[in-house]
């Protein structure tokens, strides 16, 4: 019972969490939307670049595509940060001031665009290049028929895929307290730790955790319900008989049902 | 070899098309009448590094007729019509539209007077069967949305889907989207259309809805250049009949010569075994 007791006062304790609940809300959750939502934007759109770049005919745009890639995807997304958050600070400092917060939000979006090009690239790649063929000998260029008619498609193939990288974005925003923050700029990681750190007690870090699996878990949801309409939609496209509304089948009767000789 | 010159339409050769059973008739107040052009090729060759998969075609086609071109899988049809839209470029010879090169026009704008239809149908299946319709024509000829969602019903009309215009391709059935399809490139008001294997991937009872509105098309005046194998197609409908081989036209001339009196051995293997 007193190990029960201990786990629960450890983890559990009412009072603690009641203790860091307002900093929570009132600091630590818009200070981690602002990081997640802002380098999801910015990693989104520099990824569609990445991934456009990536699959020029173009050497010029497609190698610097590639490396860029490579470096930010395979380093530790602690190493970026710091790289990025301390490397490059001094200058940061200079444009606008000691806040931690664009360095840190640049990193996280380099990071994230590394990921999310190589999942529209996977789309992109995915559609049947019948479609771009098709867009071309309707008289679009070829730029015009990736804006209008594969880009689409394949974005939409990977909804799933850049949900999931956003639940990973916005646990990975925790990592920006390597950079120092003030204590109006804390997420609610840090909200969490330092209130941890200083009762000995888990319980705001327990909280804390909870209001990233308050907005992580509906998003995973919505990935599935996103993934379950998509495959909903791959089946009726592909498996629903068509109605004969029309009389289409009625044509057998038609003459040129003499042209059938060669099947 | 061609018979350019054979301006018969199909009606004088088929009596038995019977229009109203596609067409629904064309909408009053619609896009210009069709007007197919003259097309032609001289000597095009194309080669996929060292493989020479056209290998010097001629053909002529006069306008306002068709030509259906059969020939066994790999030699060389369907990179043919590529070539008369330039969605391939060959590497030595011409192609003509109207008597005229097109090889140093935009190609892209060239695209525009030669529709093309696939044996896939390639629609847009992110798109309502009407956008699919209207899209070339609000971004490319750069008509207002009504204008291009009026042309488009009229092409819907045409095939006889415009009760079909705001659901998705993919829940039509695969006659009905090579319809569409049809009806996508004719929006565009190409002076000529090829089609690329239509009826291929169709089921049976699917495919003469398909091969009658094609056959519609060719009564009405548009020039056509069809790859095809439905050989009763080619032989009620064409004026002309090519047969390709490892990348040459063998043998061309009228349906009824070419299928009753092939000269060379190799259309005589080839029909003994699709006829």
């Amino acid at each position: 019972m007193d190990i029960l007791n201990t786990l629960q006062e450890t983890f559990f304790d009412l009072d603690a969490m009641r203790e860091a609940l307002p900093e929570l809300l009132r600091v630590g959750l818009p200070n981690t939307l602002i990081l997640a939502l802002t380098s999801a934007v910015i990693g989104t759109v520099l990824g569609m670049v990445l991934a456009v770049c990536g699959l020029s005919h173009r050497r010029g745009l497609r190698w610097p595509a590639r490396v860029f890639t490579d470096i930010f995807r395979g380093l530790p997304a602690a190493v970026t940060i710091l790289l990025i958050g301390v490397g490059l600070s001094p200058v940061g400092l200079q444009i606008w001031g000691p806040n931690p917060y664009p360095l840190g939000i640049l990193a996280l979006s380099l990071i994230a665009s590394a990921y999310i090009g190589e999942i529209f690239r996977s789309g992109i790649q995915s559609v049947d290049d019948g479609q771009l063929e098709a867009a071309r000998a309707l008289g679009f260029s070829r730029p015009s028929g990736m804006r209008l008619v594969v880009i689409p498609q394949g974005v939409r193939r990977v909804l799933p895929a850049l949900v999931n990288q956003f639940i990973a974005l916005i646990k990975e925003s925790s990592l920006v307290y390597f950079l120092g923050l003030l204590a109006s700029q804390r997420d609610l990681f840090r909200i969490g730790q330092d209130a941890a750190a200083n009762t000995g007690n888990q319980s705001a870090l327990v909280l804390a955790g909870l209001f990233y699996l308050l907005i992580t878990v509906p998003l995973t949801h919505a990935v599935n319900a996103v993934d379950r309409r998509l495959r909903d939609g791959r089946r009726a496209d592909g498996a629903a008989r068509p109605d004969d509304a029309d009389g289409e089948l009625g044509l057998a009767d038609t003459p040129l049902a003499l042209t059938q000789e060669a099947r | 070899m061609t018979t350019g010159t054979d301006t018969r339409t199909h009606r004088d050769t088929d009596p038995r098309i019977d229009r109203a059973t596609v067409l629904d008739g064309g909408a009053a107040g619609g896009p210009a009448p069709l007007r197919g052009v003259a097309v032609a090729t001289r000597d095009v060759h194309l080669a996929f590094g060292s493989n020479q998969v056209l290998r010097g075609v001629d053909l002529e086609v006069a306008a306002a007729t068709t030509a259906c071109v059969i020939g066994p899988s790999g030699s060389g049809k369907s990179t043919l019509l590529r070539v008369v839209n330039r969605l391939l470029e060959p590497d030595r010879g011409d192609v003509l539209l109207d008597g005229r090169s097109v090889l140093r026009d935009n190609p892209d704008e060239l695209r525009q007077r030669v529709g093309m239809v696939f044996q896939h149908f390639n629609l847009f299946p992110h798109k309502s069967v009407r956008a699919n319709v209207a899209l070339g024509l609000t971004r490319i000829k750069g008509m207002s949305k009504d204008e291009a969602a009026d042309r488009a019903r009229h092409h819907l009309d045409r095939v006889g889907l415009a009760h079909k215009a705001d659901v998705r391709p993919g829940t039509l059935s695969g006659g009905q989207q090579q319809r569409v399809a049809i009806a996508r490139a004719l929006a565009m008001e190409p002076e000529v259309m090829l089609f690329d294997e239509a009826t291929s991937a169709l089921d049976p009872e699917l495919v003469k809805g398909v091969l009658a509105t094609m056959a519609e098309l060719a009564a009405e005046g548009m020039t056509m250049l069809v790859v095809t194998h439905e050989m009763g197609f080619a032989r009620s409908v064409a004026q002309q009949v090519l047969f390709m081989d490892h990348g040459r036209v063998l043998e061309s001339g009228e349906p009824d010569r070419v299928f009753e009196t092939p000269e060379t051995e190799r259309l005589q293997r080839f029909l003994s075994q699709v006829l």
